[in-house]
């Protein structure tokens, strides 16, 4: 029922220059890995790209820094790259810092036909400046606007071929809203499953939400791993 | 370690050792990056208490063991962890609806500068590059007390509980208390309330290091930790 690709390159066709595009994933937790690669191989420009964060220098959305093929970045936090940094300071990357629920909700927003909504986050201070501000019981609130993408590019454990997707663990995190607020979504799946082996009653992301899939194989890159000794 | 790396080390953990004091059983409680992470390592054994993580974990566990890493399962600091017996995981938007929607008892953040009406600015200095707020800018107003740990003063010696803030805000308004090395300072409607002093600092060195005029509670507990 669902295009399901073979090559990531393939996948990655609908993002063109100029294109707006989101990625799932926190830190690089639940990134779509493989389709990042596919856009770098597309060389598609221009980009604006909404994520909650931008990758590290070598990997994730790193690597479109790398490439310079994104013109304009909206995400929450960018501390972990110094090619952003570069980029930001020589003025070739434009940044829209967005505190982490508001993305998230402009992200959910956008999915559900919902085209702004009233949020106490970033009220008093740079984020709020230029926008609406309004009362409600004596509390202020600022007026924040849905966002939604050309492509949106997701990353789930298990998938059927109607597009049904389920997550591991954190690796949820923006994935289903991001999945919602594409025009067309595309999921990198870690397994494809024949339909009915996926409980109705455990699928995170129904499958209306995506046009398209692909299997692949992710190297899961951990950026702080912390254990504690065995006894 | 050196002496200075030494003594900030013993500073943290006096600080997150007393913040845990504000944990009580039963609470869902978000810790923040940094110094407030440590707090986790000192809840009393007691005490049943739900770490939300914003990035999708209700339920943080202790850090795995090498064999039990999951490249999947990481805190909002991006450290991996694991996820205790009552653990349940959401999306970023479910989790910040948590957070906003005032269902977590206690946040417990890190802090560059406070005022006396509880303004807190802790994510950008101008000048330097600015790596984001994260999710700090919703979950001051989110949580149903908000308490910030910082030292009381720079590294310069200078106060960082000011009568405004210098830096651009994160939230205006959103402090409930603060926890320094120095002491425990309440943000009430009439200013600062001075509830404790830490061991080896007088009420007069509190608040000559401290900008804003600080009240001294009837209550005050001295030597308090």
């Amino acid at each position: 029922m669902k295009k399901i690709y073979t090559t990531f390159q393939e996948a990655v066709k609908e993002i063109r220059d100029h294109s707006t595009v989101m990625v799932g994933g926190f830190g690089l937790v639940g990134i779509p890995e493989n389709l990042i690669l596919g856009i770098v191989e597309s060389g598609a420009k221009h980009l604006t790209v909404i994520s909650n964060n931008c990758g590290v220098d070598d990997w994730g959305l790193g690597l479109l820094l790398e490439n310079k093929q994104i013109d304009k970045m909206i995400g929450s936090y960018v501390g972990e790259n110094k090619e952003f940094e570069r980029q930001v300071l020589a003025g070739e990357l434009e940044v829209e810092l967005t505190p982490q629920g508001s993305l998230a909700e402009k992200i959910r927003a956008g999915g559900a036909g919902i085209p702004a909504f009233y949020t106490p986050a970033g009220v008093g201070t740079p984020i709020a400046e230029g926008k609406e501000i309004r009362e409600f019981d004596g509390r202020e609130y600022v007026l924040e606007e849905a966002l939604t993408a050309d492509v949106s590019l997701v990353r789930a454990a298990r998938a059927d071929r109607f597009g049904n997707l389920v997550y591991n663990k954190t690796a949820r995190n923006f994935n289903p809203e991001i999945a919602a607020a594409g025009k067309v979504t595309i999921a990198e799946v870690e397994e494809l499953v024949d339909p009915g082996e996926l409980d109705g009653d455990h699928i995170h992301t129904p499958g209306i939400y995506v046009q398209g899939l692909i299997e692949g194989q992710q190297e899961k890159r951990i950026e702080r791993l912390t254990v504690r000794q065995e006894a | 370690m050196s002496t200075v790396k030494q003594d900030k080390a013993v500073q943290r953990e006096k600080i997150a050792r007393r913040a845990e004091r504000e944990i009580e059983s039963g609470f869902y409680v978000n810790l923040g990056i940094g110094m407030p992470t440590m707090v986790a390592n000192y809840i009393q054994p007691g005490k049943e208490v739900v770490l939300q993580s914003e990035n999708g974990l209700l339920g943080i566990g202790p850090s795995p063991y090498e064999s039990e890493v999951d490249p999947d399962l990481i805190n909002a600091g991006k450290e991996t962890v694991t996820a205790s017996v009552s653990g349940s995981y959401c999306s970023s938007a479910e989790s910040f609806a948590m957070i906003r929607g005032e269902h977590l008892d206690l946040a417990i953040l890190g802090g560059m500068e406070v005022a006396a009406n509880g303004d807190l600015a802790n994510w950008m200095i101008p000048g330097k590059v600015i790596k984001g707020m994260g999710g700090a800018m919703d979950i001051v107003h989110g949580a149903k007390k908000i308490v910030i740990i910082m030292d009381h003063v720079s590294k310069h010696g200078t106060p960082k509980i000011l009568k405004e803030c210098t830096l651009p805000l994160t939230g205006k308004g959103v402090v409930d208390r603060i926890i320094t090395d120095r002491a425990v300072i309440d943000v009430t409607d009439a200013g600062l309330l001075l509830r404790e002093v830490a061991e080896g600092f007088t009420v007069q060195e509190v608040i000559d290091s401290t900008e804003a005029p600080l009240e001294v509670s009837g209550s005050l507990k001295e030597a308090g930790y």
